[in-house]
């Protein structure tokens, strides 16, 4: 019973939560779940939502999955996790739909991907499964926080070079386009997002050096 | 015959799964380190979106769209089941991954060895689920179309997968900055790739 007086907000509880922002991320370092991530980054309203969706489903199916931890037979898993992941998709997707048409039709597809996130089963598989549900909500929470923080830079910097605006409100003034200044058309399209986040793992693995691979 | 060829040859190259729209980047990153298994996940993946896209049109078209259960009896036209698409999907796509595994398994040992945890991990890779999502958002005609669109995203998503790990192969001899080596030089080559295969944008048959 001694776990029980361990309090809710402890340093190792903490640590599950902070660590995946920065020195485990999801996308930059353990390299799961750029499936859906690079699409909708086009802009950054999509961008925020998609990350708030991740963090919902995320926390949730790490929940729901720890407290059925000892119910769950280890051969079927796979599908029992999707089915409870699948259903919490379901229900991002009908919110959007009805509160947030605009958002929905921007991400098209990409809601129902949330599904096949690699990092929804990675942590399923890797922590839900084998710990308590609240250490297991914190880790959720945690990395899909640091996946929505990488979404929302991305999405940031791709608006602000590509289209002039940020939520789409115009930032960069009208004069600086009357001398000559010119949206990076490059931004908007795809192949961009790929190379900005290779730039953010750059600067990451340079400021900390331990992350740096050998190949 | 010629709409066919068209829908094959732009989900290969314009609509290309890794370069337009990020899909299954997961498995394209971890399993390109060598140009043989990432051969056989290519392969493992043509299989498998080549039978799920043309299933998934069937029980789109059959079950899950607007008013499509009226051929069962009229009282039914007006249910509209979209919203148990996703689930549908994935059930479909989980079945057929298993299915995969023990053909692969039964007949080359070596490849499902060094598959390893990747192929039943095809059952969550975007692409997968991603074919049927779209097929299901534009409304192809039939299923000849459909399938010709899932073999074709399967063979671009092939494509890109062996010749980033053909690359990769190449570029452990060169020399990258320490902080860029392995993911993030990947990352920026999948980006130059893809701005080489937008070149092929607005190719029509």
């Amino acid at each position: 019973m001694s776990e029980m007086k361990e309090p809710l907000f402890s340093r190792k509880n903490m640590r599950l939560l902070k660590e995946p922002i920065n020195k485990n991320n999801p996308i930059t370092v353990q390299v799961l779940g750029i499936c859906s991530a690079l699409a909708i980054t086009v802009k950054l309203e999509p961008s925020v939502v998609m990350a708030l969706s991740v963090v919902f489903v995320m926390g949730f199916s790490n929940l729901i999955t720890s407290l059925l931890r000892n119910t769950i037979p280890s051969r079927i898993r796979i599908i029992v996790q999707l089915v409870i992941i699948a259903s919490l998709v379901i229900i991002v997707d009908q919110v959007l739909k009805a509160y947030l048409y605009d958002v929905s039709k921007q991400l098209s597809v990409f809601v129902g991907l949330i599904i096949t996130n690699c990092i929804i089963m990675g942590r399923l598989e890797a922590f839900a499964l084998s710990n308590k549900p609240w250490p297991s909500l914190l880790d959720g929470l945690g990395n899909a926080a640091g996946y929505g923080a990488i979404l929302v830079i991305v999405g940031f910097l791709r608006e602000l070079f590509g289209s002039g605006t940020i939520w789409g409100y115009q930032v960069i003034p009208d004069g600086l386009f009357r001398i000559g200044y010119e949206n990076n058309g490059l931004f908007i399209l795809p192949p961009m997002a790929l190379i900005i986040v290779g730039i953010i793992i750059w600067i990451q693995r340079s400021r900390n050096r331990e992350l740096i691979e050998e190949n | 015959m010629e709409n066919l060829i068209n829908i094959f040859v732009k989900s290969i190259f314009v609509e290309n799964m890794i370069f337009a729209y990020f899909l299954g980047m997961c498995s394209y990153l971890a399993v390109s380190k060598t140009v043989k298994t990432s051969v056989g996940l290519g392969f493992a993946v043509i299989f498998v979106l080549g039978i799920t896209v043309p299933i998934n049109y069937l029980i789109e078209n059959y079950f899950l769209q607007d008013g499509a259960l009226a051929w069962i009896s009229p009282e039914l036209a007006d249910v509209n089941l979209g919203f148990l698409r996703f689930i549908l999907f994935i059930a479909v796509i989980a079945s057929m991954v298993q299915l995969v595994e023990m053909i692969v398994e039964k007949f080359s040992p070596t490849l499902y060895a060094n598959l390893g945890i990747f192929l039943p991990l095809i059952a969550v890779n975007c692409a997968i689920l991603g074919g049927s999502l779209f097929m299901a958002e534009r409304d192809y005609n039939t299923i000849a179309e459909a399938s010709s669109y899932g073999l074709g995203s399967g063979v671009g998503w092939f494509l890109a997968i062996v010749g980033i790990a053909a690359i990769r192969e190449k570029i452990k001899y060169s020399n990258v900055p320490e902080p860029l080596k392995g993911l993030g030089i990947t990352f920026i080559i999948t980006g130059l790739m893809g701005i080489a295969f937008m070149g092929f944008m607005g190719i029509e048959l």
